[in-house]
Protein backbone atom coordinates (compact mmCIF):
# COMPACT_ATOMS: atom_id res chain seq x y z
CA UNK A 1 0.00 0.00 0.00
CA UNK A 2 1.25 3.49 -0.80
CA UNK A 3 2.42 5.64 2.10
CA UNK A 4 0.83 8.93 3.05
CA UNK A 5 2.71 12.18 3.52
CA UNK A 6 3.04 13.47 7.09
CA UNK A 7 5.09 16.64 7.38
CA UNK A 8 7.28 17.11 10.46
CA UNK A 9 10.30 15.73 12.27
CA UNK A 10 10.56 11.96 12.80
CA UNK A 11 12.87 10.18 15.19
CA UNK A 12 15.75 8.79 13.16
CA UNK A 13 15.61 5.39 14.82
CA UNK A 14 12.15 4.71 13.45
CA UNK A 15 13.60 4.57 9.97
CA UNK A 16 17.36 4.00 10.20
CA UNK A 17 17.95 1.71 13.22
CA UNK A 18 17.67 -1.88 11.92
CA UNK A 19 19.35 -4.30 14.32
CA UNK A 20 17.76 -7.21 12.44
CA UNK A 21 19.39 -6.23 9.12
CA UNK A 22 21.92 -8.67 7.65
CA UNK A 23 24.45 -6.83 5.51
CA UNK A 24 24.81 -8.02 1.92
CA UNK A 25 28.11 -8.79 0.18
CA UNK A 26 27.46 -5.84 -2.11
CA UNK A 27 26.86 -3.36 0.75
CA UNK A 28 29.32 -0.76 1.88
CA UNK A 29 29.91 -1.17 5.62
CA UNK A 30 31.21 1.61 7.83
CA UNK A 31 32.25 1.71 11.45
CA UNK A 32 32.04 5.07 13.20
CA UNK A 33 33.34 5.73 16.69
CA UNK A 34 30.85 8.15 18.18
CA UNK A 35 30.61 10.26 21.33
CA UNK A 36 27.00 11.48 21.66
CA UNK A 37 25.80 14.61 23.40
CA UNK A 38 24.60 13.86 26.91
CA UNK A 39 21.24 12.16 27.18
CA UNK A 40 20.85 11.05 23.55
CA UNK A 41 20.34 7.27 23.30
CA UNK A 42 22.91 5.26 21.31
CA UNK A 43 20.34 3.84 18.89
CA UNK A 44 19.10 7.30 18.02
CA UNK A 45 22.65 8.53 17.42
CA UNK A 46 23.61 5.50 15.29
CA UNK A 47 20.43 5.96 13.27
CA UNK A 48 21.18 9.66 12.88
CA UNK A 49 24.65 8.87 11.56
CA UNK A 50 23.14 6.41 9.08
CA UNK A 51 20.56 8.99 8.00
CA UNK A 52 22.89 11.96 7.69
CA UNK A 53 25.45 9.95 5.74
CA UNK A 54 22.84 8.61 3.32
CA UNK A 55 19.30 9.64 2.40
CA UNK A 56 18.10 11.56 5.42
CA UNK A 57 17.55 15.18 6.18
CA UNK A 58 16.19 16.73 9.39
CA UNK A 59 12.53 16.79 8.32
CA UNK A 60 10.30 14.72 6.11
CA UNK A 61 9.82 16.09 2.57
CA UNK A 62 7.08 15.13 0.11
CA UNK A 63 9.58 14.07 -2.57
CA UNK A 64 10.72 11.26 -0.22
CA UNK A 65 7.61 9.46 -1.42
CA UNK A 66 8.66 9.56 -5.07
CA UNK A 67 11.41 7.00 -4.48
CA UNK A 68 12.05 3.78 -2.61
CA UNK A 69 13.76 5.32 0.41
CA UNK A 70 13.65 2.02 2.26
CA UNK A 71 16.03 0.65 -0.33
CA UNK A 72 18.38 3.62 -0.62
CA UNK A 73 18.74 4.43 3.06
CA UNK A 74 21.79 3.65 5.20
CA UNK A 75 21.05 1.12 7.92
CA UNK A 76 22.48 1.27 11.42
CA UNK A 77 22.67 -2.46 12.15
CA UNK A 78 24.95 -2.85 15.14
CA UNK A 79 26.27 -1.00 18.19
CA UNK A 80 29.32 -2.05 20.19
CA UNK A 81 31.16 -0.75 23.24
CA UNK A 82 34.58 0.70 22.56
CA UNK A 83 37.12 -1.24 24.67
CA UNK A 84 38.67 1.02 27.26
CA UNK A 85 36.48 4.04 26.43
CA UNK A 86 33.16 4.52 28.24
CA UNK A 87 32.25 7.76 26.53
CA UNK A 88 32.29 6.39 22.97
CA UNK A 89 30.63 3.53 21.12
CA UNK A 90 30.97 1.97 17.66
CA UNK A 91 28.07 2.42 15.26
CA UNK A 92 28.02 0.03 12.29
CA UNK A 93 26.17 1.22 9.20
CA UNK A 94 25.42 -0.59 5.94
CA UNK A 95 24.83 1.29 2.68
CA UNK A 96 23.48 -0.14 -0.59
CA UNK A 97 26.09 -0.01 -3.37
CA UNK A 98 23.89 2.20 -5.59
CA UNK A 99 24.50 5.19 -3.31
CA UNK A 100 27.96 5.68 -4.74
CA UNK A 101 29.24 6.53 -8.20
CA UNK A 102 31.42 3.81 -9.71
CA UNK A 103 35.17 4.39 -9.51
CA UNK A 104 34.84 7.48 -7.31
CA UNK A 105 36.25 7.47 -3.80
CA UNK A 106 35.25 11.13 -3.88
CA UNK A 107 31.61 10.09 -4.04
CA UNK A 108 32.03 7.64 -1.16
CA UNK A 109 33.82 10.08 1.14
CA UNK A 110 31.45 12.95 0.34
CA UNK A 111 28.63 10.86 1.82
CA UNK A 112 30.40 9.03 4.60
CA UNK A 113 32.42 11.90 6.01
CA UNK A 114 30.22 14.74 4.80
CA UNK A 115 27.61 16.66 6.76
CA UNK A 116 27.39 13.96 9.40
CA UNK A 117 30.66 15.14 10.94
CA UNK A 118 29.20 18.52 11.78
CA UNK A 119 25.99 17.09 13.16
CA UNK A 120 25.07 18.74 16.48
CA UNK A 121 23.86 15.61 18.28
CA UNK A 122 27.39 14.20 18.05
CA UNK A 123 30.08 15.57 20.30
CA UNK A 124 32.71 13.74 18.27
CA UNK A 125 32.80 11.20 15.47
CA UNK A 126 35.53 9.18 13.81
CA UNK A 127 35.27 6.96 10.75
CA UNK A 128 37.25 3.90 11.86
CA UNK A 129 36.91 1.67 8.81
CA UNK A 130 35.00 1.13 5.57
CA UNK A 131 34.40 -2.25 3.93
CA UNK A 132 34.38 -1.56 0.20
CA UNK A 133 32.45 -4.36 -1.54
CA UNK A 134 34.50 -6.22 -4.15
CA UNK A 135 31.94 -5.26 -6.80
CA UNK A 136 32.84 -1.62 -6.17
CA UNK A 137 36.60 -2.24 -5.88
CA UNK A 138 36.46 -3.61 -9.42
CA UNK A 139 35.18 -0.26 -10.72
CA UNK A 140 38.27 1.57 -9.43
CA UNK A 141 41.55 1.90 -11.32
CA UNK A 142 43.79 1.28 -8.34
CA UNK A 143 47.58 1.48 -8.37
CA UNK A 144 48.98 2.37 -11.81
CA UNK A 145 51.39 -0.58 -11.68
CA UNK A 146 51.53 -2.23 -8.27
CA UNK A 147 54.29 -3.93 -6.36
CA UNK A 148 55.05 -6.80 -8.71
CA UNK A 149 55.31 -4.64 -11.84
CA UNK A 150 57.40 -2.05 -10.02
CA UNK A 151 59.86 -4.75 -8.95
CA UNK A 152 60.10 -5.96 -12.53
CA UNK A 153 60.56 -2.47 -13.96
CA UNK A 154 63.16 -1.48 -11.37
CA UNK A 155 64.72 -4.98 -11.45
CA UNK A 156 64.94 -5.19 -7.64
CA UNK A 157 63.93 -8.30 -5.72
CA UNK A 158 64.24 -10.00 -2.37
CA UNK A 159 64.81 -6.92 -0.27
CA UNK A 160 63.14 -3.63 0.70
CA UNK A 161 64.03 -0.71 -1.55
CA UNK A 162 65.94 2.26 -0.20
CA UNK A 163 65.08 5.92 -0.55
CA UNK A 164 65.93 9.35 0.80
CA UNK A 165 64.17 12.69 0.89
CA UNK A 166 66.47 15.47 -0.30
CA UNK A 167 67.18 18.20 2.27
CA UNK A 168 67.15 21.06 3.00
CA UNK A 169 63.60 20.84 1.81
CA UNK A 170 63.45 24.43 0.66
CA UNK A 171 65.95 26.83 -0.81
CA UNK A 172 68.35 24.77 -2.93
CA UNK A 173 68.96 25.69 -6.55
CA UNK A 174 68.02 23.02 -9.09
CA UNK A 175 71.63 22.18 -9.86
CA UNK A 176 72.71 21.86 -6.25
CA UNK A 177 69.61 19.79 -5.57
CA UNK A 178 70.51 17.46 -8.44
CA UNK A 179 73.97 17.07 -6.92
CA UNK A 180 72.42 15.82 -3.67
CA UNK A 181 70.32 13.36 -5.68
CA UNK A 182 73.31 12.09 -7.65
CA UNK A 183 75.41 11.54 -4.53
CA UNK A 184 72.63 9.51 -2.85
CA UNK A 185 71.99 7.34 -5.88
CA UNK A 186 75.66 6.61 -6.67
CA UNK A 187 76.13 5.54 -3.06
CA UNK A 188 73.56 2.75 -3.38
CA UNK A 189 70.04 4.08 -2.84
CA UNK A 190 67.31 3.02 -5.26
CA UNK A 191 65.27 6.20 -5.02
CA UNK A 192 65.46 9.77 -3.88
CA UNK A 193 62.42 11.92 -3.22
CA UNK A 194 61.32 15.49 -3.64
CA UNK A 195 60.33 16.87 -0.30
CA UNK A 196 56.57 17.43 -0.40
CA UNK A 197 57.10 21.16 0.10
CA UNK A 198 59.06 21.33 -3.14
CA UNK A 199 56.76 22.10 -6.06
CA UNK A 200 57.89 25.01 -8.24
CA UNK A 201 59.09 27.85 -6.09
CA UNK A 202 61.02 30.90 -7.30
CA UNK A 203 64.35 29.46 -6.08
CA UNK A 204 63.88 26.21 -8.05
CA UNK A 205 61.36 25.95 -10.87
CA UNK A 206 60.06 22.47 -11.57
CA UNK A 207 61.42 22.12 -15.11
CA UNK A 208 64.97 22.92 -14.01
CA UNK A 209 64.70 20.45 -11.14
CA UNK A 210 63.32 17.69 -13.37
CA UNK A 211 66.19 18.03 -15.85
CA UNK A 212 69.00 18.09 -13.28
CA UNK A 213 67.49 15.18 -11.35
CA UNK A 214 67.16 13.15 -14.55
CA UNK A 215 70.84 13.78 -15.29
CA UNK A 216 71.66 12.55 -11.77
CA UNK A 217 69.61 9.41 -12.36
CA UNK A 218 71.29 8.65 -15.67
CA UNK A 219 74.82 9.16 -14.46
CA UNK A 220 74.32 7.15 -11.27
CA UNK A 221 72.80 4.32 -13.30
CA UNK A 222 75.81 4.24 -15.61
CA UNK A 223 78.14 4.35 -12.63
CA UNK A 224 76.49 1.69 -10.47
CA UNK A 225 74.91 -0.49 -13.13
CA UNK A 226 71.62 -0.43 -11.20
CA UNK A 227 68.25 1.14 -11.97
CA UNK A 228 67.49 4.39 -10.13
CA UNK A 229 64.63 6.84 -9.73
CA UNK A 230 63.77 10.18 -8.19
CA UNK A 231 60.17 10.95 -7.23
CA UNK A 232 59.56 14.13 -9.21
CA UNK A 233 56.76 15.97 -7.42
CA UNK A 234 53.98 16.88 -9.84
CA UNK A 235 51.63 18.22 -7.15
CA UNK A 236 50.50 21.61 -8.41
CA UNK A 237 47.92 24.33 -7.89
CA UNK A 238 45.78 23.24 -10.84
CA UNK A 239 45.20 19.93 -12.63
CA UNK A 240 46.42 21.47 -15.89
CA UNK A 241 49.76 22.37 -14.31
CA UNK A 242 50.00 18.93 -12.68
CA UNK A 243 49.51 17.16 -16.02
CA UNK A 244 52.02 19.45 -17.74
CA UNK A 245 54.67 18.39 -15.21
CA UNK A 246 53.75 14.72 -15.52
CA UNK A 247 53.97 14.91 -19.28
CA UNK A 248 57.40 16.50 -19.16
CA UNK A 249 58.54 13.80 -16.72
CA UNK A 250 57.40 11.18 -19.20
CA UNK A 251 59.18 12.94 -22.08
CA UNK A 252 62.54 12.96 -20.33
CA UNK A 253 62.17 9.24 -19.57
CA UNK A 254 62.10 9.36 -15.80
CA UNK A 255 60.66 6.24 -14.11
CA UNK A 256 58.61 7.67 -11.23
CA UNK A 257 56.70 10.81 -10.26
CA UNK A 258 54.99 11.93 -7.08
CA UNK A 259 51.74 13.38 -5.78
CA UNK A 260 50.34 14.55 -2.46
CA UNK A 261 46.91 12.94 -2.41
CA UNK A 262 45.23 14.72 0.47
CA UNK A 263 46.29 18.31 -0.18
CA UNK A 264 46.04 17.72 -3.95
CA UNK A 265 42.72 15.98 -3.56
CA UNK A 266 41.30 12.64 -4.64
CA UNK A 267 40.04 13.87 -8.00
CA UNK A 268 43.50 15.06 -8.99
CA UNK A 269 45.07 11.91 -7.58
CA UNK A 270 42.82 9.53 -9.47
CA UNK A 271 43.40 11.45 -12.68
CA UNK A 272 47.16 11.40 -12.22
CA UNK A 273 47.09 7.67 -11.42
CA UNK A 274 45.24 7.07 -14.68
CA UNK A 275 47.83 9.16 -16.51
CA UNK A 276 50.65 7.14 -14.93
CA UNK A 277 49.04 3.83 -15.88
CA UNK A 278 48.60 5.02 -19.45
CA UNK A 279 52.14 6.31 -19.75
CA UNK A 280 54.22 3.80 -17.81
CA UNK A 281 55.18 6.07 -14.91
CA UNK A 282 55.33 4.78 -11.34
CA UNK A 283 53.49 6.97 -8.83
CA UNK A 284 54.76 7.78 -5.33
CA UNK A 285 52.12 9.14 -2.95
CA UNK A 286 52.85 11.44 -0.05
CA UNK A 287 50.24 12.10 2.65
CA UNK A 288 50.65 15.69 3.88
CA UNK A 289 47.62 16.73 6.01
CA UNK A 290 46.90 13.18 7.19
CA UNK A 291 47.87 14.08 10.77
CA UNK A 292 45.11 16.70 10.81
CA UNK A 293 42.56 14.12 9.74
CA UNK A 294 43.64 10.93 11.46
CA UNK A 295 45.53 11.68 14.67
CA UNK A 296 42.71 12.58 17.06
CA UNK A 297 41.39 9.26 18.41
CA UNK A 298 37.86 10.64 18.75
CA UNK A 299 37.27 12.76 15.68
CA UNK A 300 38.22 12.49 12.03
CA UNK A 301 39.08 9.60 9.73
CA UNK A 302 41.36 6.74 10.68
CA UNK A 303 44.43 6.32 8.45
CA UNK A 304 43.33 2.80 7.51
CA UNK A 305 40.38 4.40 5.69
CA UNK A 306 42.68 6.89 3.97
CA UNK A 307 44.89 3.92 3.01
CA UNK A 308 42.03 2.02 1.41
CA UNK A 309 40.85 5.16 -0.36
CA UNK A 310 44.33 5.72 -1.82
CA UNK A 311 44.65 2.13 -2.98
CA UNK A 312 41.37 2.54 -4.86
CA UNK A 313 42.21 6.01 -6.20
CA UNK A 314 45.67 4.88 -7.31
CA UNK A 315 49.29 5.05 -6.20
CA UNK A 316 52.26 2.67 -6.27
CA UNK A 317 53.84 3.92 -3.02
CA UNK A 318 52.21 5.33 0.10
CA UNK A 319 53.80 6.65 3.28
CA UNK A 320 52.86 4.41 6.18
CA UNK A 321 54.83 5.68 9.16
CA UNK A 322 57.88 3.90 10.50
CA UNK A 323 56.81 2.76 13.98
CA UNK A 324 60.40 3.40 15.11
CA UNK A 325 61.19 6.95 13.92
CA UNK A 326 60.24 10.50 14.83
CA UNK A 327 56.60 10.41 13.69
CA UNK A 328 53.50 8.97 15.32
CA UNK A 329 52.66 5.31 14.77
CA UNK A 330 51.46 2.41 16.86
CA UNK A 331 53.08 -0.87 15.78
CA UNK A 332 49.98 -3.08 15.59
CA UNK A 333 47.86 -0.42 13.92
CA UNK A 334 50.65 0.24 11.40
CA UNK A 335 50.91 -3.47 10.60
CA UNK A 336 47.15 -3.36 9.98
CA UNK A 337 47.26 -0.65 7.35
CA UNK A 338 50.42 -2.08 5.77
CA UNK A 339 48.37 -5.25 5.14
CA UNK A 340 45.63 -3.09 3.65
CA UNK A 341 48.16 -1.65 1.20
CA UNK A 342 49.72 -4.90 0.06
CA UNK A 343 47.40 -7.88 0.44
CA UNK A 344 44.61 -9.16 -1.75
CA UNK A 345 42.38 -10.19 1.17
CA UNK A 346 42.61 -8.75 4.67
CA UNK A 347 40.55 -10.44 7.37
CA UNK A 348 38.87 -8.59 10.25
CA UNK A 349 41.43 -8.29 13.04
CA UNK A 350 40.50 -6.13 16.01
CA UNK A 351 44.00 -6.51 17.48
CA UNK A 352 45.17 -4.42 14.50
CA UNK A 353 42.11 -2.19 14.41
CA UNK A 354 40.72 -3.82 11.27
CA UNK A 355 36.94 -3.86 11.68
CA UNK A 356 35.90 -5.70 8.51
CA UNK A 357 37.09 -8.33 6.06
CA UNK A 358 38.29 -6.49 2.95
CA UNK A 359 38.63 -8.16 -0.44
CA UNK A 360 40.68 -6.26 -3.04
CA UNK A 361 40.37 -9.05 -5.61
CA UNK A 362 42.97 -8.67 -8.35
CA UNK A 363 43.74 -5.02 -7.55
CA UNK A 364 47.53 -4.52 -7.36
CA UNK A 365 49.16 -3.68 -4.05
CA UNK A 366 50.80 -0.46 -2.87
CA UNK A 367 54.34 -0.38 -1.45
CA UNK A 368 54.38 1.05 2.07
CA UNK A 369 57.02 3.75 2.53
CA UNK A 370 58.67 4.09 5.94
CA UNK A 371 60.11 7.57 6.18
CA UNK A 372 60.96 10.00 8.95
CA UNK A 373 63.69 10.10 11.58
CA UNK A 374 65.21 6.70 10.85
CA UNK A 375 68.89 5.72 10.57
CA UNK A 376 71.06 2.61 10.28
CA UNK A 377 70.42 1.48 13.85
CA UNK A 378 66.73 1.16 12.99
CA UNK A 379 67.45 -1.11 10.03
CA UNK A 380 67.02 -4.48 11.82
CA UNK A 381 63.63 -3.42 13.23
CA UNK A 382 62.50 -1.98 9.90
CA UNK A 383 63.38 -5.15 7.98
CA UNK A 384 61.47 -7.20 10.56
CA UNK A 385 58.41 -4.97 10.63
CA UNK A 386 58.06 -4.16 6.94
CA UNK A 387 59.51 -7.21 5.17
CA UNK A 388 60.68 -7.03 1.57
CA UNK A 389 57.75 -5.23 -0.01
CA UNK A 390 58.48 -1.74 1.27
CA UNK A 391 60.57 1.36 0.70
CA UNK A 392 62.73 2.44 3.62
CA UNK A 393 63.58 6.12 3.42
CA UNK A 394 66.45 7.62 5.34
CA UNK A 395 66.57 11.41 4.93
CA UNK A 396 68.79 12.80 7.66
CA UNK A 397 70.03 9.23 8.07
CA UNK A 398 71.66 9.47 4.63
CA UNK A 399 72.41 13.16 4.15
CA UNK A 400 73.66 13.64 7.70
CA UNK A 401 76.53 11.18 7.28
CA UNK A 402 79.83 12.86 8.21
CA UNK A 403 81.34 11.93 4.83
CA UNK A 404 78.38 13.03 2.74
CA UNK A 405 75.41 11.56 0.90
CA UNK A 406 77.19 8.83 -1.07
CA UNK A 407 78.81 7.39 2.04
CA UNK A 408 75.52 7.70 3.92
CA UNK A 409 73.73 5.86 1.14
CA UNK A 410 76.36 3.10 1.06
CA UNK A 411 76.09 2.70 4.84
CA UNK A 412 72.34 2.20 4.56
CA UNK A 413 72.65 -0.21 1.67
CA UNK A 414 75.26 -2.34 3.45
CA UNK A 415 73.16 -2.36 6.63
CA UNK A 416 70.06 -3.36 4.68
CA UNK A 417 71.73 -6.17 2.79
CA UNK A 418 73.38 -7.49 5.95
CA UNK A 419 69.99 -7.61 7.70
CA UNK A 420 68.33 -9.35 4.75
CA UNK A 421 71.15 -11.88 4.50
CA UNK A 422 70.90 -12.61 8.22
CA UNK A 423 67.12 -12.90 8.08
CA UNK A 424 67.39 -15.37 5.19
CA UNK A 425 69.88 -17.37 7.25
CA UNK A 426 67.17 -17.74 9.89
CA UNK A 427 68.55 -15.24 12.40
CA UNK A 428 66.26 -13.15 14.60
CA UNK A 429 67.22 -9.85 13.06
CA UNK A 430 65.64 -7.53 15.59
CA UNK A 431 67.21 -9.34 18.53
CA UNK A 432 70.63 -9.82 16.97
CA UNK A 433 70.64 -6.45 15.20
CA UNK A 434 73.65 -5.00 16.97
CA UNK A 435 75.83 -7.98 16.16
CA UNK A 436 74.68 -8.10 12.53
CA UNK A 437 75.43 -4.43 11.97
CA UNK A 438 78.73 -4.56 13.84
CA UNK A 439 79.90 -7.47 11.69
CA UNK A 440 78.80 -5.72 8.49
CA UNK A 441 80.67 -2.57 9.54
CA UNK A 442 83.94 -4.52 9.55
CA UNK A 443 84.09 -4.35 5.78
CA UNK A 444 82.28 -1.00 5.40
CA UNK A 445 83.95 2.09 6.85
CA UNK A 446 80.87 4.05 5.72
CA UNK A 447 78.61 1.94 7.94
CA UNK A 448 81.04 2.03 10.84
CA UNK A 449 81.07 5.82 10.98
CA UNK A 450 77.28 5.98 10.51
CA UNK A 451 76.83 3.72 13.52
CA UNK A 452 79.07 5.96 15.59
CA UNK A 453 77.22 9.10 14.48
CA UNK A 454 73.65 8.04 15.26
CA UNK A 455 74.07 5.75 18.20
CA UNK A 456 72.27 7.89 20.75
CA UNK A 457 69.26 9.25 18.84
CA UNK A 458 65.94 7.90 20.03
CA UNK A 459 62.34 9.02 19.79
CA UNK A 460 60.62 7.66 22.85
CA UNK A 461 57.34 9.52 23.15
CA UNK A 462 54.02 7.90 23.84
CA UNK A 463 51.70 7.37 20.87
CA UNK A 464 48.72 9.75 20.93
CA UNK A 465 46.43 7.69 18.71
CA UNK A 466 46.43 4.24 20.27
CA UNK A 467 44.25 1.32 19.26
CA UNK A 468 41.07 0.95 21.28
CA UNK A 469 41.98 -1.71 23.83
CA UNK A 470 40.91 -2.42 27.36
CA UNK A 471 43.19 -0.67 29.84
CA UNK A 472 41.37 -1.07 33.11
CA UNK B 1 88.20 9.30 11.60
CA UNK B 2 88.99 11.87 8.93
CA UNK B 3 86.64 12.40 6.00
CA UNK B 4 86.95 9.76 3.30
CA UNK B 5 86.19 9.87 -0.40
CA UNK B 6 83.53 7.60 -1.86
CA UNK B 7 85.58 5.77 -4.48
CA UNK B 8 83.03 4.98 -7.17
CA UNK B 9 84.00 5.82 -10.77
CA UNK B 10 82.44 5.55 -14.19
CA UNK B 11 85.88 4.52 -15.45
CA UNK B 12 86.19 1.64 -12.98
CA UNK B 13 84.24 -1.53 -13.81
CA UNK B 14 84.61 -2.59 -10.16
CA UNK B 15 82.24 0.26 -9.26
CA UNK B 16 79.40 -1.53 -11.05
CA UNK B 17 76.99 -3.21 -8.63
CA UNK B 18 74.43 -5.88 -9.40
CA UNK B 19 71.51 -5.46 -7.01
CA UNK B 20 70.80 -7.53 -3.88
CA UNK B 21 73.93 -8.53 -1.94
CA UNK B 22 76.30 -6.79 -4.34
CA UNK B 23 77.27 -4.44 -1.48
CA UNK B 24 78.36 -7.33 0.72
CA UNK B 25 81.71 -9.14 0.66
CA UNK B 26 82.10 -12.34 -1.33
CA UNK B 27 79.96 -15.07 0.17
CA UNK B 28 81.43 -18.28 1.54
CA UNK B 29 80.11 -21.63 0.32
CA UNK B 30 78.28 -22.00 3.62
CA UNK B 31 76.63 -18.60 3.25
CA UNK B 32 75.49 -19.40 -0.27
CA UNK B 33 74.02 -22.65 0.95
CA UNK B 34 72.02 -20.82 3.63
CA UNK B 35 70.49 -18.59 0.94
CA UNK B 36 69.62 -21.60 -1.22
CA UNK B 37 67.97 -23.19 1.79
CA UNK B 38 65.98 -19.99 2.39
CA UNK B 39 64.57 -20.16 -1.15
CA UNK B 40 63.68 -23.84 -0.74
CA UNK B 41 62.07 -23.24 2.66
CA UNK B 42 59.93 -20.50 1.15
CA UNK B 43 58.60 -22.99 -1.37
CA UNK B 44 60.06 -21.02 -4.28
CA UNK B 45 61.63 -22.53 -7.38
CA UNK B 46 65.42 -22.06 -7.48
CA UNK B 47 67.05 -20.83 -10.68
CA UNK B 48 70.53 -19.73 -11.73
CA UNK B 49 71.43 -16.95 -14.16
CA UNK B 50 74.74 -15.51 -15.33
CA UNK B 51 76.08 -12.74 -17.55
CA UNK B 52 79.21 -10.96 -18.66
CA UNK B 53 79.74 -8.14 -16.12
CA UNK B 54 79.56 -5.50 -18.85
CA UNK B 55 76.02 -6.65 -19.73
CA UNK B 56 74.73 -6.90 -16.18
CA UNK B 57 72.35 -3.92 -16.56
CA UNK B 58 70.08 -5.91 -18.93
CA UNK B 59 66.87 -7.25 -17.46
CA UNK B 60 67.61 -10.65 -18.93
CA UNK B 61 70.74 -12.59 -18.05
CA UNK B 62 71.52 -16.03 -19.51
CA UNK B 63 69.64 -18.88 -17.86
CA UNK B 64 71.81 -21.71 -16.58
CA UNK B 65 69.52 -24.49 -17.78
CA UNK B 66 65.85 -24.26 -16.75
CA UNK B 67 64.69 -23.26 -13.26
CA UNK B 68 64.89 -26.22 -10.88
CA UNK B 69 61.16 -26.66 -10.36
CA UNK B 70 60.31 -28.46 -7.15
CA UNK B 71 63.97 -28.99 -6.17
CA UNK B 72 64.23 -29.39 -2.40
CA UNK B 73 67.89 -30.35 -2.04
CA UNK B 74 70.20 -27.41 -1.37
CA UNK B 75 73.16 -29.56 -2.40
CA UNK B 76 71.63 -30.29 -5.79
CA UNK B 77 71.21 -26.55 -6.37
CA UNK B 78 74.76 -25.85 -5.22
CA UNK B 79 76.11 -28.43 -7.68
CA UNK B 80 74.46 -26.47 -10.48
CA UNK B 81 75.84 -23.19 -9.06
CA UNK B 82 79.34 -24.69 -9.14
CA UNK B 83 78.86 -26.05 -12.64
CA UNK B 84 77.67 -22.63 -13.85
CA UNK B 85 80.64 -20.84 -12.26
CA UNK B 86 83.07 -23.38 -13.67
CA UNK B 87 81.68 -23.00 -17.16
CA UNK B 88 81.55 -19.19 -16.91
CA UNK B 89 84.40 -18.06 -14.63
CA UNK B 90 84.30 -14.47 -15.85
CA UNK B 91 80.55 -14.07 -15.39
CA UNK B 92 78.40 -12.67 -12.62
CA UNK B 93 76.19 -15.41 -11.21
CA UNK B 94 72.88 -14.83 -9.46
CA UNK B 95 70.50 -17.07 -7.60
CA UNK B 96 66.78 -16.61 -8.08
CA UNK B 97 63.75 -17.89 -6.21
CA UNK B 98 60.69 -17.82 -8.44
CA UNK B 99 57.52 -17.19 -6.45
CA UNK B 100 54.80 -18.38 -8.81
CA UNK B 101 51.98 -17.19 -6.54
CA UNK B 102 53.22 -13.60 -6.51
CA UNK B 103 54.23 -14.00 -10.17
CA UNK B 104 57.51 -12.44 -9.16
CA UNK B 105 60.95 -13.31 -7.94
CA UNK B 106 60.90 -13.67 -4.15
CA UNK B 107 64.68 -13.67 -4.21
CA UNK B 108 67.27 -12.55 -6.71
CA UNK B 109 70.77 -12.23 -5.33
CA UNK B 110 74.28 -11.91 -6.61
CA UNK B 111 76.26 -14.85 -5.27
CA UNK B 112 79.43 -14.54 -7.34
CA UNK B 113 81.05 -11.59 -9.08
CA UNK B 114 82.74 -12.33 -12.36
CA UNK B 115 86.54 -12.48 -12.15
CA UNK B 116 87.85 -9.24 -13.63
Amino acid sequence: MAKTYNAGVKEYRETYWMPEYEPKDSDFLACFKVIPQDGVPREEIAAAVAAESSTGTWTTVWTDLLTDLDYYKGRAYKIEDVPGDDAAFYAFIAYPIDLFEEGSVVSVLTSLVGNVFGFKALRACRLEDIRFPLAYVMTCGGPPHGIQVERDKMDKYGRPMLGCTIKPKLGLSAKNYGRAVYECLRGGLDFTKDDENVTSQPFMRWRDRFLFCQDAIEKSQAETGERKGHYLNCTAGTPEEMYERAEFAKEIGTPIIMHDYLTGGFTANTGLANYCRKNGLLLHIHRAMHGVIDRNPHHGIHFRVLTKALRLSGGDHLHSGTVVGKLEGDREATLGWIDLMRDSFIAEDRSRGIMFDQDFGAMPGVLPVASGGIHVWHMPALVSIFGDDSVLQFGGGTLGHPWGNAAGAAANRVALEACVQARNEGKEVEKEGKEILTNAAKHSPELKIAMETWKEIKFEFDTVDKLDVKHK
Amino acid sequence: MSIQDYPSRLSDPQSRKAETFSYLPKMTAEQIKAQVQYIIDKGWNPAIEHTEPENAFSYYWYMWKLPMFGETSADAVLEEVDACIKANPNNHVRLIGYDNYAQSQGANMLIKRGDM
